[in-house]
């Protein structure tokens, strides 16, 4: 019954309203750094944010952050902050705009823009329009920030 | 010609110990600069270090002694290249020079303006190659040529790192400068970001230096074999998610004449050996 599990798997995309409202990633509006919508219109799952954080050709956030709660995880870097505490630093839209991109926060900031799909030079071509992550893993790596409380 | 003699003693990369950093870099008796001011031209770095000193006790040893630094099997291999004769001339490297030990002081001052043009160790030897030996170029980081220039470029080891940066070399030591300090890729960092601002840090399990080339070209344990500086330059680019340049490239030429400059007083150190 292929066709049939295609019809209605075709139908539910159409349905869905998630994919409608996804913020494009050079459309976000950012206020001082921070953005204060959700990109996505859905809450982020915090423990998918933490594997989405954790994940080396996702987040990556260890190559510069260290982090207490991920201690079982080797090789923490030092080159930003720790991330310990820093849902009592930021709020939530501080948050979603560091990780979306956090040069609007921090000039010249090292971070990558986790949210943009243009203006950066010389993407190797499997990159080339593509930003690093999604909007609805960005949600969820923000989740999983606002647990970080000291 | 004499050849180095190599213990091919099993090697163990994996280690966390970093303490090196007040460790003296001394081959046989010889003691090598790895720590000096910053040349006026370095704006925002006062102190240089060689790569060496953020290395792992580990593999900071391998370059003590030149029994355990793998890279002489490759030297010795660049030794026999050295009087295999090649291409249509009936000729070897030996033909027209008496002795490698000639070119001491050639890794030291190079890249270098030559009839207006950049040129580095490998596009020499690849002049002899062609024209003189009447052979195919050989590839710009391929096994021959990595291995002759860390020869030729040994010779030159202890002494200074001393390029020519003014004059006909301005215009190639900016455009290097530019494209240091110029952000590519999806992750959009400049080798600036991690090289100058944060050497010394850990970047997840790396501790980041300097960035140096004085070492070069060096031994790396993670591939077992000589690594060239365009090779390098090419890893850090794909990292951050940039199209590289090629090696070989007047992109990649201008960048090497440009970091030689930042190492300018460190000793050569050719062949180190890095993880
Ligand atoms: C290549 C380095 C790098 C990576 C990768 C990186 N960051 Fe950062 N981050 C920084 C730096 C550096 C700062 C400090 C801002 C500055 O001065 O540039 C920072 C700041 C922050 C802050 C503010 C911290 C505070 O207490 O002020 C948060 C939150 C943050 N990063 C989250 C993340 C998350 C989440 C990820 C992964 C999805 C990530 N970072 C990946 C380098 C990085
Ligand atoms: C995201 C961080 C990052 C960026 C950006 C980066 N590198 Fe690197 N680079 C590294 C790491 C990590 C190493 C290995 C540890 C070390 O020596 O710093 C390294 C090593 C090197 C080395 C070898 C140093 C030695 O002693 O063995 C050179 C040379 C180098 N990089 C040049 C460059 C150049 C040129 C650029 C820009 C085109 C660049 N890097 C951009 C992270 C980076």
């Amino acid at each position: 019954m292929k066709s049939l599990a295609l019809a209605t798997g075709f139908a539910a995309i159409l349905a869905s309203p998630l994919i409608a409202q996804d913020v494009k990633p050079m459309m976000v509006a950012f206020a001082d750094g921070a953005v204060e919508d959700s990109l996505t219109g859905q809450a982020g799952d915090a423990a998918e944010g933490r594997k989405v954080a954790m994940g080396r050709k996702l987040g990556n956030c260890l190559a510069c952050h260290m982090n207490a709660d991920m201690e079982e995880q080797p090789f923490h870097g030092e080159v930003g902050p720790p991330l310990d505490g820093v849902a009592d630093r930021w709020t939530e839209a501080e948050l979603r705009g560091i990780v979306s991109n956090s040069k609007k926060m921090f000039e010249g900031t090292i971070m990558p823009a986790f949210y943009i799909d243009d203006g950066y030079e010389r993407p190797l071509e499997k990159f080339e329009g593509k930003s690093i992550l999604s909007a609805q893993q960005v949600e969820d790596v923000v989740a999983y920030l606002l647990t970080l409380k000291e | 010609m004499k050849k180095y003699l190599v213990a091919t003693a099993a090697i163990f990369a994996a280690s966390l110990a970093y303490a090196g950093e007040d460790s003296t870099l001394a081959i046989e008796g010889e003691v090598f600069v790895t720590e000096v001011d910053a040349p006026e031209h370095m704006e925002n770095v006062s102190t240089l270090y060689s790569g060496w000193t953020f290395r792992a006790d580990e593999t900071q040893a391998l370059q003590l002694d030149d029994f355990d630094n793998p890279a002489f099997l490759f030297l010795d291999q660049a030794i026999d290249q050295w009087d295999t004769v090649e291409g249509s001339e009936g000729k070897s490297c030996s033909t027209c020079h008496e002795d490698v030990a000639d070119f001491a002081g050639l890794k030291s001052t190079l890249p270098r303006v030559e009839d207006g043009e950049l040129v580095t160790m490998t596009n020499l030897v690849n002049e002899c190659v062609t024209d003189r030996m009447g052979a195919e170029p050989w590839k710009y980081s391929g096994a021959k040529m990595s291995a002759m220039t860390a020869l030729i470029a040994h010779q030159s080891r202890g002494m200074t790192m001393n390029v020519a940066i003014e004059g006909d070399a301005a215009p190639f030591w900016e455009r290097g400068k530019e494209l240091y300090y110029t952000r590519v890729g999806q992750l959009d960092m400049a080798c600036s970001n991690c090289h100058e601002d944060n050497y010394g840090n850990m970047i997840r399990a790396d501790h980041l230096s300097q960035g140096q080339i004085n070492g070069f070209p060096l031994y790396r344990l993670k591939n077992a074999k000589i690594n060239t500086t365009h090779g390098r330059f090419k890893g850090c680019m794909s990292n951050i998610r940039a199209t590289p340049f090629k090696e070989g490239s007047e992109e990649f030429k201008a960048l090497e004449l440009y970091i030689a400059s930042r190492g300018q007083g460190l000793s050569v150190e050719t062949p180190a050996v890095r993880n």
